[in-house]
């Protein structure tokens, strides 16, 4: 008898552990709102459709490191057949502002930012003052 | 020995595919690309002309520019400073051309060291992942930050202790930030890579631009016409530890 | 499958000494997060000692691993019985050794999460690649053969045909990791102190040497702790191989102390000055050369007199004091001296910080935590077979047939 209660109290703490992701945030307030997306004034494209940033823009940054550092490419002819310059800090934050686009969009799709301000400067925050 | 045709073909097939295969080993082992055709490429070099670096003592200005346009880090610790292009004693850096009688003076002058973008890089041989390698189009010793593991082979491999491995997160110790430039990660091996990126957009190394003793002195050595090859021509030059067989292509002017 | 089961029933002294390791590990992994968090800084490493203890352990670990194809070599390929109750303790001895080397890269690494860079865009031209290679390798061949070596005992079985084939691979696959090993560092042309041809051949002396006196100390502890007993002749063939191979590894030292101080080349003379005489200020290393060297007389001493090495007490003293000497040799000196003096002539000094001590104990720990375990399982498996526990004369064993014999009839 004894046994079979030590048996059914680890099936239980097995049972609440795997269960922790769907019962940890009962009780967190949560906004079904959609993040408020600053975007930016000054222009009316991005360097690829909206629908393929959304989707992929990770793939396009990874693709466009792999041109700048390792093929010494550094010019990108977007869809609309506009050049820009294949740069995370130049041309991507030289339009969008990391706080209040990636972040913020990241926070609410519960994405983890990758590590690429580990190195890579945030232009903006650096205007203000933060590093 | 008889031998029918099937198996003449299929030895001659055999033996030529284990003398491709071994030329193919043979070429990896020494560190070449595959593609094999020569390509028209140039060979950035730089001359260090230390008598008239040696008229400014105290100037830092190549150092200074470089560490602002690269975020290299000033570590007050010397164990984990990291140093792109820095200053050492004529003595140390030329060993094993020491003449006892040398005047304290000229032993003691300072000269500037930096990567040497070998022709035959050590460091390039061992790298497991990659992370640097030797650009075909310019022989810059390029370096993927995204890609270093950390594993410091290329350090224990490099004969001019050319190389820094970030021991801390180097964004502690950086006061001002250069947005052009990335800074680099914890863990990480970096290096000098000859202003690749002002390369790309028309200019010369930052190092070689502000010197008001223009005691660096930088081109292509492929173009015979270049300030380099004229230079290396008509006088004796110096490399650092020229037997090893790495090539440098930073010459030195004693 | 695995037999694991063998290993959760245990006596409190058993259960005491798991979890003492357990703890210990765990307060290395503690020192580890930190480590991982603050960056390799909070190690005594420079950039001018840029490898230390780490890759020092890793490279002794390559050859307490590769010293178990000098058991599995007479006893498979020679047919030499008297290690038949030794042969699968060196082979598990391997293993956790493998383990132990991977765990040893691992925490050196700057970017341990980029790791799988290696083989995401492997560079055939790295002998780091194909260290890898070698060890991963040697790490499946040995989990494949005491696997397979075990399965057989519990049955009561000769093992199978072709894991005698995969015991044949592993024989000079053994010696390749260590070859591989001394090639990282006999290949760079900048540290004269490894720029030797003869650094493969030391490395696999040494390893042979501190390897079976490792293994020597372990049967010993096997059989006052359990009662399973390797035999005598198999510790006194062993002690033999421990000799040749020490005074195989100080003639090879010597080679390169007479190269060194004949041609009086400076790159070469200022390498062992710095072990063995002193240079500069910061001479750390000092003690510790000495300390080789004199041990390793010591050693070669005690393993040279029959009557001392027959002795199974001052034989325990012989192999301690090799394994102390061919560890400061190799795990300290080797990787350390060789990045003195500095490309620009400099000495610097390097002292293993508390967190780095800490973390290369917790890797040896989760070594001992293995060697505990897969010892465990085995003695418990030949603990069905009771006459293992008792000392029988060789030639009663009905052990199984060698692949020298399996070798031999298969050539008519």
């Amino acid at each position: 008898m004894r046994k079979k209660i030590g048996i059914l109290a680890v099936l239980l703490g097995f049972f609440i552990l795997v269960t922790f992701p769907l019962w940890h945030s009962v009780g967190m307030r949560h906004s079904l709102e959609p993040p408020n997306l600053v975007l930016p004034a000054n222009q009316k494209n991005c360097v690829m459709p909206v629908a393929y940033m959304r989707s992929s823009h990770m793939f396009l940054l990874l693709n466009w490191r792999e041109l700048v550092v390792r093929h010494d490419q550094h010019t990108f002819r977007s869809f609309d057949g506009k050049s820009y310059n294949m740069s995370l800090t130049g041309t991507c934050l030289g339009c969008h502002n990391k706080q209040q686009f990636c972040d913020r969009c990241h926070t609410y799709m519960g994405v983890q930012t990758p590590n690429c301000f580990n190195c890579h400067v945030d232009p903006m925050a650096l205007r203000g003052g933060m590093r | 020995m008889n031998i029918t045709r099937k198996q003449f073909l299929g030895l001659a097939g055999a033996s030529i595919l284990v003398a491709v295969s071994g030329k193919q080993v043979l070429a990896e082992l020494e560190g070449e690309r595959q593609d094999g055709k020569p390509r028209p490429r140039k060979q950035y070099a730089m001359i260090v002309d230390t008598r008239k670096c040696s008229t400014l003592p105290d100037c830092t200005k190549c150092i200074d520019a470089c560490n602002s346009s690269h975020n290299v880090p000033v570590i007050p610790n010397p164990e984990h400073e990291i140093k792109w292009i820095w200053k050492e004693e004529v003595a140390n850096v030329f060993e094993a051309q020491q003449i006892p009688y040398l005047e304290t003076t000229l032993k003691e002058r300072a000269t500037i060291v930096l990567c040497n973008h070998c022709d035959n890089p050590p460091c390039v041989r061992v790298c497991p992942t990659g992370a640097t390698w030797k650009r075909e189009e310019d022989g810059i010793v390029m370096m993927d930050w995204h890609r270093c593991i950390g594993c410091r082979y290329c350090m224990a491999a490099c004969p001019y202790g050319s190389r820094s491995f970030n021991w801390i997160d180097p964004r502690t110790e950086l006061k001002v930030l250069n947005p052009a430039f990335p800074t680099r990660t914890k863990g990480v091996v970096e290096k000098c890579v000859f202003c690749y990126e002002r390369l790309a957009l028309g200019q010369g190394p930052a190092c070689a631009e502000v010197c008001p003793a223009k005691a660096l002195i930088f081109g292509d050595l492929n173009d015979p016409q270049s300030e380099v090859r004229k230079m290396l021509g008509s006088g004796l030059t110096l490399r650092r530890r020229p037997s090893l067989g790495t090539g440098p292509n930073i010459y030195y002017i004693l | 499958m695995f037999m694991l089961e063998k290993a959760v029933t245990g006596s409190r002294k058993y259960w005491t000494w798991i979890s003492a390791l357990l703890l210990v590990i765990l307060v290395a992994f503690y020192y580890y997060m930190r480590q991982f968090d603050y960056g390799l800084g909070l190690t005594g490493m420079g950039r001018n000692i840029s490898w230390g203890l780490y890759i020092g352990q890793f490279t002794f670990m390559v050859g307490v691993a590769a010293s178990a194809v000098m058991v599995v070599l007479p006893y498979y390929l020679h047919d030499h019985k008297e290690f038949h109750r030794m042969t699968i303790l060196g082979e598990l001895l391997a293993v956790a050794s493998v383990v132990v080397c991977m765990l040893f890269i691992f925490v050196d690494i700057g970017q341990p999460m980029r790791i799988l860079n290696v083989l995401l865009y492997p560079q055939f031209h790295s002998v780091m690649f194909w260290d890898m290679a070698s060890l991963s390798g040697y790490l499946l061949l040995n989990i494949i053969i005491t696997l397979a070596a075990l399965h057989a005992e519990q049955k009561g079985l000769p093992v199978a045909r072709w894991v005698r084939y995969v015991i044949l691979l592993s024989i000079p696959w053994a010696v390749s990791i260590h070859t591989v090993t001394a090639f990282l560092y006999a290949g760079l042309p900048g540290r004269p102190f490894w720029l030797t041809a003869i650094m493969a051949p030391r490395f696999l002396a040494s390893a042979f040497a501190s390897g079976p006196a490792l293994l020597i100390l372990l049967c010993m502890l096997v059989r006052r702790l359990t009662g399973y007993d390797v035999g005598r002749k198999a510790i006194d063939a062993l002690a033999v191989i421990i000799t040749y191979a020490m005074a195989m590894n100080v003639f090879f030292l010597s080679l390169e102390i007479f190269t060194a101080y004949y041609s009086r080349i400076p790159d070469l003379t200022e390498d062992f000055n710095n072990l063995y005489l002193g240079i500069g200020p910061h001479s750390t290393l000092l003690p510790w050369g000495r300390a080789s060297i004199v041990l390793m007389v010591i050693s070669l001493g005690m393993l040279l007199l029959p009557r001392l090495r027959r002795n199974h007490v001052t034989l325990v003293v012989a192999c301690v004091v090799t394994y102390l000497a061919l560890w400061i040799d190799k795990g300290i000196c080797l990787v350390v001296g060789g990045f003195m003096p500095s490309p620009f002539g400099f000495v610097s000094r390097y002292v293993p910080t508390f967190p780095e001590v800490m973390i290369t104990v917790g890797v040896y720990a989760i070594g001992i935590l293995m060697v505990t375990v897969l010892y465990k399982v085995t003695l418990a498996v030949k603990a069905a077979d009771p006459t293992q526990f008792a000392y029988v004369p060789e030639d009663k064993h009905k052990a199984t047939p060698a692949v020298g014999t399996l070798a031999a009839t298969e050539v008519k």
